[in-house]
């Protein structure tokens, strides 16, 4: 709003007559109200216009504009904002101060009675105002200081003209007081001696300070708290067992020399590591061909296979002596175990046991040393640390392999020990009381079941291969029922009770569990000796025998066969199915595990044959020298369960790997898109495709039948 | 024991392996089969490396721990394998005749 009361424009008012008040003009504010004063004078004159005046309209002039006073200070801020500390915010402050100053001066007047006039009049030796009547007539303070007052006034003046009078008027002055001036005024100071400073001051040895460090990260956390949780676990299992003090002393004293022992134990495992790593660093072409080398001309030779030799295991003190068995574990498929003896009759002597790994070619990872050859071992199934192994002695025996002591059992001569040498063991499901057992054939002809019982070995003789044909004549005529010489034996992988047996005559037996004395089947199967037995993986009714009469044959159980089949009720009569001539002595056959219809077998010339019956039924699809000398036979033979290697063991004490080639893996193709084939599924599967296979030779000879 | 003791030398007699040092966790080397230089200073750098890699992978995952690590190198492969309190270094040639 403008400012009110408009000094400049104050002169026409006057001017102008109140009658022609009413000419109102912008920025003009009058509110004259109180112009009843002036209606008696009526001015004549006429009006004043200046140029700048504005034309307004009758109406215009009319307009009233309402103008209020008011005592605020239009420059004050009215939104003055502070911050309250109390309040932590900013608040408005109420009210604002609305004074405003329009002018100031300061003045430079000052009470004759404070202290700067008497400081001033000192200065300039005017006497103080208020001594005088002090001096003088009490009676008369006033008229006294107001002629004191003159008096000073009249110092003050003369004073202030005339510098030099101040000494007589200040004298004057002094005469009646004391007043300290700078002649008279003396500075009187004395100085107190001060001691001089010394310093003194002890140092002490500081403290020892090592420096201290942390890390904090995540798994240093978890491990602390892994520590802190097994610590109370440890508390709860105190409370829980409080009278076990000696216990826990034997335990502190062992922890104690343990932790005491030797450093390089400690370091065992790491050194384990090593030791692969280094191996296959070494071997590293071998351990890459074994994952990814898939024989390329594969796919040009249709009918043929190879086999690439990989790893070579062998043993400094097995050198001398034959591998007789080799067996994969079943949880660890790279690890598997091979034991050690010697066929030959004449040369008896020690035997071996050795646990290899794939990934550490050099080195056994146990061995087990035997005063007599091992002829047999078996891991059982579902424990592995758990060995079966069977003595040219005619004793089996359990190993533990997580205790490197020695045997958990042996059986004696008074236990059940066989007179011959044991060429087979095989581990058997536990029994009903949670049991292991296992069963083992021997030459003296008897199949004899083991069981552990409360950390004992017991036995129980399961059947007696007599042999009810030829009975031999006695020296006084009397017949002596002769007992054939078991080599081998299997399982049905479905039928548990069922087995095939082989025998050193040549014949094969069908047997069961239940029948002690009779066989299920018996047949002529070979001209010599047969060495292996093995019921195919997936086909229920088909088995494969190989023998020393130079053959493999592959033989269908037929119990209740077709009707069609009423004159090969005599056992002799049964022909195999297919016949495989190796020209020389077969040592061992063994199915695939990943197909029905392909098998291998190695002969003692040393070469390895495998065949597939789904390619071709006469002609092996690889025919392989093996061995790395000449005249080496051949002794043993395993498929691995998971990998495409089979390993093969020899009379020199060596166990070859070699992988097989795409050919010999042949697998039904799954079609494009169809899910994982299911185990059962797959089964019946390779069931049928043997069957097929089975039609087109089974027909002849049911037309002949 | 013994048995350690023969992988040791396993190890050692292996083809193309140049040396093998044991060292303690404060990364003092118990033993070895290289000279004192040579030895002093794998187990200093080694130690720190395969500490750094055993945060590493804990930090990741803290259940999980470090089995061994593998720096292989134009002239040669230094294998490191930790221990609960030790760590076994071997140096191998692998194109070693």
């Amino acid at each position: 709003m403008p400012p009110k009361g408009v000094p400049a424009k104050a002169k026409p008012a006057p001017v102008k007559p109140k009658a022609v008040r009413p000419k109102a003009k912008d920025g003009d504010d009058m509110t004259d109200v109180d112009g009843a004063d002036h209606d008696d004078w009526v001015n004549t004159k006429a009006l004043v216009k200046p140029d700048d005046q504005l034309e307004l309209t009758e109406q215009e002039l009319k307009e009233e504009f309402t103008r209020i006073l008011t005592a605020n200070n239009p420059h004050a801020p009215q939104n003055i904002v502070r911050y309250s500390f109390k309040e932590r915010q900013y608040k408005q402050t109420s009210s604002v101060d609305q004074l405003a100053i329009h002018f100031a001066l300061d003045g430079n007047m000052i009470h004759k009675e404070s202290d700067e006039a008497q400081r001033q009049r000192t200065k300039l030796g005017i006497p103080d105002a208020h001594v005088e009547p002090a001096v003088s007539e009490v009676g008369e303070p006033v008229s006294a200081a107001a002629d004191s007052e003159d008096r000073g006034d009249e110092a003050k003046e003369e004073a202030g003209d005339d510098a030099g009078t101040q000494a007589a008027s200040g004298s004057e002055g002094g005469g009646n007081k004391k007043l300290t001036n700078q002649f008279n005024y003396s500075e009187r100071a004395s100085q107190t001696y001060n001691n001089p400073y010394r310093e003194r001051g002890t140092a002490t040895e500081p403290p020892p300070r090592a420096v201290f460090s942390g890390n904090v990260t995540q798994w240093e956390i978890f491990d602390a708290y892994q520590e802190d949780f097994e610590k109370q676990e440890k508390n709860k299992e105190k409370k829980v067992i409080p009278g076990r003090k000696e216990e826990e002393k034997a335990r502190k004293r062992l922890t104690v020399t343990e932790t005491s022992g030797d450093d390089v134990s400690r370091i065992a495992k790491a050194a384990k590591i090593v030791e692969r790593m280094v191996n296959q660093n070494s071997y590293d072409d071998i351990a890459q061909d074994f994952k990814y080398w898939e024989d390329p001309s594969d796919e040009y030779r249709d009918n043929e296979g190879t086999l690439l030799p990989l790893w070579r295991f062998s043993f400094e003190k097995a050198k001398k002596l034959a591998v007789t068995s080799l067996c994969w574990n079943p949880k660890y498929t790279d690890l598997f175990a091979a034991s050690f003896g010697s066929y030959d009759f004449m040369k008896q002597g020690n035997g071996m046991m050795l646990f290899y790994s794939l990934k550490n070619p050099s080195f056994p990872e146990t061995i087990y040393e035997t005063d007599s050859g091992v002829m047999c071992l078996d891991v059982h199934p579902e424990h592995p640390y758990m060995v079966a192994v069977g003595f040219y002695d005619g004793s089996v025996g359990v190993y533990n392999i997580e205790k490197k002591d020695g045997h958990l059992h042996r059986c004696t001569a008074k236990n059940g020990k066989h007179t011959d040498p044991v060429w087979q063991v095989r581990w058997q499901k536990d029994d009903l009381e949670n049991n292991h057992n296992f069963f083992s054939i021997s030459s003296d002809g008897r199949i004899v079941h083991w069981t552990i019982l409360k950390n004992e070995l017991t036995y129980q003789d399961v059947i007696k291969l007599a042999m009810p044909d030829s009975a031999a004549e006695g020296p006084d005529g009397t017949k002596i029922t002769t007992i054939g010489c078991g080599t081998a034996f299997d399982f049905h992988k479905k039928n548990d009770y069922l087995f095939v047996v082989g025998t050193e005559e040549g014949k094969i037996h069908t047997c069961s569990k239940a029948y002690s004395s009779q066989f299920l089947d018996s047949m002529d199967a070979h001209n010599m000796a047969v060495y292996k037995v093995r019921w195919n993986p997936y086909h229920p009714d088909i088995y494969i025998t190989c023998s020393a009469d130079w053959t493999v044959k592959i033989w269908e159980r037929g119990n209740k066969s077709a009707s069609d089949k009423s004159d090969a009720m005599d056992a002799s009569a049964k022909k195999p199915l297919f016949t495989f001539d190796l020209n020389n002595s077969v040592g061992d056959v063994a199915w695939a595990p990943y197909s029905s219809t392909v098998f291998a077998a190695v002969t003692a010339d040393g070469k390895l044959f495998c065949y597939d019956l789904s390619v071709n039924k006469y002609e092996p699809l690889c025919e392989q020298m093996v061995a790395q000398k000449k005249k080496t036979k051949l002794t043993h033979l395993e498929f691995n369960p998971e990998h495409p290697i089979v390993i093969v063991g020899d009379e020199r004490g060596t166990v070859t790997s070699c992988k097989l080639s795409p050919n010999l893996r042949k697998q039904p193709k799954e079609k494009k898109g169809a899910q994982a084939v299911d185990p059962s599924v797959r089964e019946q599967a390779e069931i049928a495709k043997l069957d097929k296979i089975l039609l087109m030779v089974r027909d002849p000879t049911e037309n002949k039948g | 024991m013994s048995e350690v003791e023969e992988t040791i030398k396993r190890i050692q007699s292996h083809k193309g392996v140049s040396g093998i040092i044991i060292v303690n966790a404060d990364g003092i080397p118990i033993r070895t089969t290289l000279d004192n230089s040579t030895t002093v200073q794998y187990s200093g750098l080694i130690h720190q490396l395969a500490a750094k890699a055993k945060s590493t992978v804990r930090d990741l995952d803290p259940q999980n721990d470090l089995t061994f690590l593998r720096i292989r190198s134009k002239k040669h492969e230094i294998m490191v394998a930790p221990d609960n309190e030790y760590l076994l270094i071997v140096i191998q040639n692998p194109n070693a005749v």
